[in-house]
């Protein structure tokens, strides 16, 4: 185990997490400095953080493990790590216009979501059940504050307590789950805990301790039944600080799942299975017919995303390398998909602010063909329809749930993926096939450019990023197991 | 890139091109739509020659797949295959065909958004290619079900007055039937361990998974064919949607399921097949008698011809499930024609519905005395439709008819009364329409064919007539195909191979 930590060369797996530490602070203090007019600097030099902070994840970090093995550098975190410090820097180009009208034009904003991000980071690579906590609560105490941080809003408060009583209850179900595991495993670390339940087996308390832990993850991928702060944080927060919510930490909190579960606690698969495969199930179901009566597109997105959750764990039911691959998969274009779906979200304004009724977008097609076809196009890749680029990722997760002969499972997902069509069809219906009632506003540049690019790679994933993106899920998968 | 390798990969995707070059046109004026009515135009022109040339360079002595490229693509699972044989090479030259007569159908007839609509035609044609080239499983599944996408928008934004409900209905019954096709493709592939269709067709799946795979796989085609019960949706779709979707669909999109059938069900899961050869039998019986029936009550022009064409599909699935040459020519043959015949009666259809915009068979008679010209076309697909011997409907019926004949008698006598009810319904529509004394007002200024419509409506009269005189060139091309299918089947299930006389010469 690598301890040296006197020479910074030898910190070389930890340079990004080191990198977005210093950064967060150095911004910090320029934001306090700057007069507040000029807070958008902060942003910007964010935005730059988390780019330069993504190059030094896919190009200089190399395997290892640090800090007395409570930090682990491999394929799968740095792929896991890639997709999080991209949704994160996406959703701050995301809040960059309107800021102020989203209360999210602060500095601190930006400072908050690097610190979020540092604790994704950090979770995706613990390796230490201390690490993982400290990392996930980094990550928690940071998004408290941002789904409340524009004060004078109501909803946006009740958003940020509701979602913090909630999840410091998680929390302490996590941490009460990671005791358990400690005292009938007698570690910490992850590695030796995989060690000790190979060699003593398993025993009850630590089901109960496995249990509580898998719970306390649940509520943070918000898998039912921990999935009710979703719709009401996703409505209550403003829609850039949604937008945030819905990729990154939703990909840190599944790496981790996925690490816990498949790593640590693989002597014990037919254990863990049972219970990702209930959440499987449930999430799909729950949120393929909650999501029918919606009326408005943020919690529309929210019961979506609970249901892409389900799907992607069906991939993870599998307890398989195909299927560590087809979460990773999954995760990678799901987040695409969100990015994109804010993008337009935060498109459709009309004179008196967003759009935030789905029926309130009629005729879109007409004034806006540009935003409605995007938006279209990424309501038919969360159907999962051919050819586009959600079709692939379910295709990836189904093919490892067969494989492992989880038929039922098998089935019911794709009933349901068959049921969520409808809540996606109908905002395409009122898209396309209704009349205009009210004038949009002109939309942004950047938005644009977001909306390009991931229009562009739904329609032409096959073409493009399908094969490499299989073959880095691949080696990360590989890495795992 | 030689001829060989690239001739399907551009039949294609050059469709894609041409979409991309009508989002390129600016403007919303008349002039930028007539553009983008040409770009459309040349486009499925050239797709349409490639595609004969293609026929031409095509070996129909050789029972194989042609112009093969095998390369994997996206992990082990999705691989880039193409190849056609001889039951698919017809299929991409009828739908290259049909493309140039629904953009030129709708040259004038659809004003609202033109661009839209020709980019989601174009992207449509190239996934119906797509669908009979590709040899990969999963890519199969990727073209067949892309297809929803377009139409669902076909018949949303352009479609009738319930074209909401229509769509959703369309989109709901395919989706369904073929979620589960999937994960039985899915099980196919971690069976045979490949994706590749060829290699597919000659691993023997153990046989009680055959009725897990066979029953997957029905569930879909049998909704996309359709097949009696499971056609609910067709009748809507027909007709809430446009002209040119609606020719698009009964011409292509129906036969979608057929191919399945031949591609898949019938070679890849033969045990399955013989075991279920009955239960299909009863089906397509019954979907040939009572859909028939209820053609014959129907007020709408096109809601009859759409029930009319769920009883002709009877033909097909009666025709594949007998399993011998003549039987699965037939099938094949019937579908081309039914491709040819119930397109060009659905632009009949629109024919009239640009004039009068109604499909109640009660508003119209007496067209014969304003239209003779539209009469006398119309009179030819009416016959085809029938199943007059002289026009391409007669052959393929004629042909499942004694396929099945060798193999169930009471089959053969039941499908025999579809042909009787066909003569009713078509002839007492014809009658309704086109005879009778011109009595109503609003026909009296009615117009007979345009020039564009002739353009449209005179080759297919051609062709009908011309195949149910001389089927050879149909035959011929499928026949080395279906022989060794059929061979390959009877091998599988233990019947004796059958001589081989269907090539009709």
């Amino acid at each position: 185990m690598n301890s040296d930590i006197t020479s910074l060369a030898s910190l070389a797996p930890a340079y990004p997490e080191i990198f977005l530490v210093l950064a967060a602070l150095a911004l910090l203090v320029a934001g306090v400095v700057l007069n507040k007019e000029r807070s958008v600097v902060v942003t910007v030099g964010a935005i730059a953080a988390l780019v330069v902070a993504g190059l030094l994840v896919i190009f200089q970090s190399p395997d290892g493990v640090l800090f007395n093995g409570v930090f682990i550098s491999d394929s799968f975190s740095r792929y896991m790590k890639a997709l999080i410090v991209g949704g994160s820097a996406f959703a701050l180009v995301l809040s960059y216009s309107n800021a102020t009208e989203n209360g999210v034009h602060k500095f601190e904003y930006a400072v908050l979501v690097l610190t979020a991000t540092l604790g994704m980071m950090t979770m995706v690579s613990a390796n230490d059940l201390m690490s993982v906590y400290v990392g996930l609560e980094l990550q928690s105490l940071s998004l408290y504050v941002v789904a409340a941080i524009k004060r004078d809003s109501v909803k946006a408060t009740e958003a940020g307590l509701k979602y913090f009583v909630l999840g410091a209850l998680s929390s302490g179900m996590l941490l009460y789950g990671a005791s358990l595991v400690y005292g009938f495993t007698g570690h910490t670390n992850l590695q030796e805990i995989v060690l000790a339940i190979a060699t003593e087996g398993r025993s009850i308390g630590l089901i109960f301790g496995i249990v509580f832990l898998l719970a306390g993850l649940a509520f943070k991928i918000s898998a039912v039944p921990f999935h009710m702060w979703t719709p009401d944080v996703y409505e209550g927060a403003p829609t850039p600080v949604t937008a945030f919510f819905a990729t990154a930490p939703k990909v840190a909190a599944m790496a981790l799942l996925v690490r816990i579960v498949m790593d640590t606690f693989e002597p014990i698969t037919r254990d863990w299975q049972q219970i990702i495969i209930f959440l499987s199930i449930a999430s799909m179901v729950l949120a393929a017919f909650a999501a029918i009566g919606q009326r408005s597109i943020k919690r529309l997105i929210a019961y979506s995303s609970i249901g892409h959750v389900g799907f992607a764990l069906v991939g993870l039911s599998s307890g398989t390398q195909v299927g560590v691959e087809g979460v990773a998969i999954y995760m990678a274009i799901y987040i695409t998909m969100t990015v994109g779906l804010f993008a337009c979200v935060l498109s459709v304004r009309t004179a008196d602010g967003y759009v935030e009724n789905i029926d309130e977008m009629a005729g879109l097609s007409r004034e806006r063909p540009f935003v409605a076809a995007v938006m279209a196009i990424l309501m038919f890749s969360l159907i999962g329809l051919p050819p586009l680029a959600g079709f692939f990722a379910k295709w990836h997760v189904f093919l490892a749930a067969i494989e492992a002969q989880l038929f039922v499972l098998a089935v019911i997902g794709v009933l349901a993926s068959a049921v969520s069509a409808f809540y996606y069809l109908r905002v395409v219906k009122v898209m396309y096939f209704d009349e205009p009632v009210a004038r949009f506003e002109a939309v942004p540049r950047e938005l644009n450019v977001i909306m390009a690019i991931t229009g562009f790679l739904m329609i032409a994933y096959y073409f493009t990023v399908g094969s490499p993106l299989a073959s880095l899920a691949h080696t990360a998968a590989g890495s795992l197991l | 890139m030689t001829f060989e390798t690239s001739i399907l990969s551009i039949l294609t995707f050059l469709p894609l091109f041409g979409a991309a070059a009508i989002l390129l046109v600016p403007g919303r004026d008349a002039a930028s739509f007539n553009l983008v009515r040409w770009i459309a135009l040349v486009t499925t022109l050239i797709t349409f020659a490639l595609s004969l040339v293609m026929w031409a360079a095509f070996d129909p002595g050789h029972a194989g797949f042609q112009f093969v490229v095998d390369s994997p693509w996206i992990g082990d699972s999705i691989g880039y295959r193409v190849g056609v044989d001889g039951i698919s090479v017809l299929f991409v030259v009828l739908s290259a065909l049909l493309m140039p007569i629904v953009v030129l159908s709708s040259w004038d007839s659809v004003e609202q958004r033109v661009k839209a609509y020709m980019v989601v035609f174009l992207v449509l044609e190239t996934l119906m290619i797509g669908v009979f080239v590709t040899l990969d499983l999963a890519m199969f599944y990727v073209f067949f079900e892309g297809t929803l996408l377009p139409m669902f928008l076909i018949i949303g934004i352009w479609g009738g007055k319930r074209r909401i409900q229509a769509s959703y209905k369309f989109f709901f019954y395919t989706f369904v039937g073929s979620v589960l096709m999937l994960l039985a493709m899915m099980a196919m592939f971690w069976n045979a361990g490949t994706s590749d269709i060829v290699r597919l067709l000659n691993h023997p799946f153990p046989p009680d998974m055959q009725v897990w795979l066979w029953l997957a796989f029905f569930a879909s085609f049998a909704v996309k064919m359709p097949m009696w019960p499971f056609h609910r949706w067709l009748p809507e779709a027909h007709v809430e949607a446009p002209t040119a979707g609606s020719v698009i669909l009964a011409a292509i999109l129906l036969k979608l399921g057929g191919y399945g059938f031949l591609r898949f069900s019938l070679p890849m899961f033969p045990d399955a097949s013989a075991q279920f050869a009955n239960f299909v039998f009863v089906l397509s019986v019954c979907a040939i008698i009572i859909t028939s029936l209820v053609a014959l009550v129907q007020e709408d022009i096109k809601k009859l011809i759409a029930y009319s064409s769920v009883a002709h599909m009877g033909f097909v699935t009666m025709g594949i499930f007998a399993g011998n040459a003549l039987g699965i020519q037939g099938a094949m043959f019937q579908m081309i024609s039914h491709g040819l015949v119930s397109g060009a009666l659905f632009l009949s259809v629109g024919v009239v519905y640009d004039r009068m915009h109604t499909r109640d068979i009660a508003a119209y008679g007496g067209l014969v005395e304003r239209m003779p010209r539209y009469a006398f076309a119309f009179m030819i697909f009416t016959m085809a439709n029938v199943g007059l011997p002289g026009t391409s409907g007669f052959v393929g019926e004629f042909l499942t008819m004694l396929g099945v004949f060798q193999v169930n008698t009471w089959v053969a006598f039941g499908a025999a009364f579809g042909v009787i009810f066909s003569a009713a319904y078509a002839l007492w529509l014809y009658r309704r329409v086109i005879f009778g004394a011109l009595t109503k007002e609003s026909l009296k200024g009615i117009l007979d064919l345009s020039f564009k419509e002739k353009v449209v409506l005179y080759p297919l009269i051609v062709m009908i007539i011309v195949f149910g005189f001389y089927p050879a060139p149909i035959l011929d091309t499928t026949a080395g195909a279906v022989d060794a299918l059929v061979a390959h089947y009877s091998s599988a299930v233990g019947l004796p191979a059958e001589p081989m006389v269907a090539v009709a010469h």
